[in-house]
């Protein structure tokens, strides 16, 4: 196995592990929709970020943060919230984004590309999974509960507000890990498909969180070995192994 | 005389306009049961709120120092397949779970339920969606004990219980007043239950109709003024 196949691995690994285990919230949540759409609003971020020539990750990076503060905005302040405005607000940043990205990068900033992936990457990712992993573990007793009851959890004196902003902004980091090896329409995918299927499968809150983001990692690994070895786009192929995943976990699903 | 532990003066609440509150003034003394009905729509549920301070009101809210407030939701809405054991609920509080099996006890769970030896599923490894309503009812009040409270404010605790279930948590909280000298303030629809548990009942139709030892405080008058007419069976069967 030559470094730079490892080096590809290891960062879908910890991309695919840390969606997987974000996912498994937003799932609870019962935000998978907008967790799936969430990863659109990636593209004019990268297409500003490729015409003034910085990483088209930071460009995701700024334009999704501004997204899921959005999303927080409306699910915290406002007493509707307003799916069909996100659903709007999604695809428009969705349609900027493909008229003003680059003819040549669009294809590969849509569905992922292996090639784009260098070393410095492989750092970022690695600090930002290890730093998701650990903020997560801080707030996910808060975050759960709230997932619960917001009015239980609010009595025992958690700022759920605070709480969801910060798990948001981590699903938005995580995306935009994803955006350049899944592309800006399926790095959601990963956050919402692995956690469904781990759902099925899990009793207990400890085995869901572990299986979402084990079956996360192998969809990422597995995807990647199949799209390098037939020479196509990662991101499809890495979808299409988790929602294989999730067909296969009805069968083991749990009744009681 | 017994020690005031909560004031509320002037209670006022709004949703976009509409009084969902008007006025609301009672004095809720240490060791007290506190009853509070009404219909549907009443407020009851938005009382509660105020006094947790979760929603923004006008008015005061004015609990003693040094009071622990444990709050009972009327029920969690979570799916039935939500992947959440009882011990990772109680979790969220307490780490040991020794201790969350004493609570367990507490609320009348046996030794069976809660600890190896017995036979069968062990209740903290079921999962919060397959509980029966008077079980997780139990649950909860757990969850809330977990936090040492002197105060418990149970929410409609009647709803989607059956009536031994139900008989089970007032005869349950009746103990732990007498264990732990807690005080107790309950919603409920049940007129038998408040009479049976309640020291004071403060009945609630947006407005304060009547507030007092049950006994005096509630008569047929209040009962039409608080539910309106067409719920009273003998003016019923009058007219017809």
């Amino acid at each position: 196995m030559d470094n730079n196949l490892l080096v590809l691995l290891i960062v879908g690994a910890l991309v695919g592990a840390s969606s997987g285990f974000l996912g498994s919230f937003m799932v609870l949540k019962r935000m998978a929709l907008v967790g799936d759409a969430l990863s659109h609003v990636a593209l004019p971020g990268m297409a500003i970020a490729l015409t003034m020539a910085i990483d088209p990750m930071l460009g995701a990076f700024v334009a999704l943060t501004a997204a899921v503060i959005g999303v927080w905005y409306l699910g915290e302040k406002t007493r509707v919230y307003s799916e069909a405005l996100v659903g709007v607000f999604f695809t428009a940043s969705l349609a900027i984004g493909i008229l003003v990205t680059p003819e040549p990068e669009l294809l590969e900033a849509l569905f992922g590309s292996l090639d784009s992936i260098n070393i410095t990457d492989a750092v970022i990712t690695v600090v930002a999974a290890v730093f998701i992993f650990y903020v997560v573990r801080r707030i996910s007793k808060r975050l759960l509960l709230g997932v619960v009851s917001e009015d239980l959890a609010k009595s025992t004196g958690v700022n759920i507000a605070i709480v969801n902003l910060i798990y948001l902004f981590l699903v938005g980091l995580v995306v935009a890990l994803g955006v350049k090896f899944l592309g800006t329409l399926l790095t959601g995918a990963l956050v919402i498909v692995p956690a469904v299927a781990a759902k099925n499968m899990s009793r207990s809150l400890k085995s869901f969180q572990m299986t979402a983001s084990i079956i996360g990692a192998l969809s990422a690994v597995v995807g990647i070995l199949v799209a390098q070895n037939f020479g196509i786009s990662s991101g499809p192929v890495v979808v299409l192994i988790s929602v294989a995943v999730f067909a296969l976990s009805h069968l083991f699903r749990t009744r009681n | 005389m017994a020690k005031a532990i909560l004031k509320v003066k002037n209670l006022n609440v709004e949703f976009d306009g509409h009084k969902v509150l008007d006025d609301i003034s009672f004095v809720v003394d240490k060791n007290d049961t506190l009853a509070i009905i009404g219909p549907n729509g009443a407020g009851k549920t938005v009382l509660f709120k105020c006094l947790l301070g979760l929603l923004p009101y006008d008015g005061k809210v004015e609990w003693d120092k040094n009071m622990k407030v444990g709050y009972v939701p009327q029920k969690l809405y979570v799916d039935n397949d939500l992947p959440l054991t009882v011990g990772e609920f109680l979790g969220f509080r307490e780490k040991d779970a020794r201790k969350a099996i004493e609570v367990l006890k507490q609320v009348g769970f046996s030794s069976d339920e809660l600890e190896k030896d017995g036979s069968g599923q062990l209740l903290q490894s079921k999962r919060l969606g397959v509980l029966s309503g008077g079980e997780l009812q139990r649950v909860l009040i757990a969850f809330a004990l977990i936090g040492n409270p002197n105060v418990l404010l149970l929410d409609e605790p009647t709803s989607g219980v059956d009536v031994s279930a139900e008989e089970t948590v007032y005869t349950l909280t009746d103990r732990l007043k007498k264990e732990s000298g807690l005080t107790v303030i309950f919603i409920s629809h049940e007129l038998g239950i408040v009479y049976k548990h309640a020291t004071s009942v403060l009945c609630l139709n947006k407005e304060k109709i009547c507030f007092g030892p049950p006994s005096e405080a509630i008569d047929e008058e209040k009962l039409k003024e608080l539910y309106g007419e067409s719920v009273n069976f003998h003016y019923h069967e009058e007219v017809h």
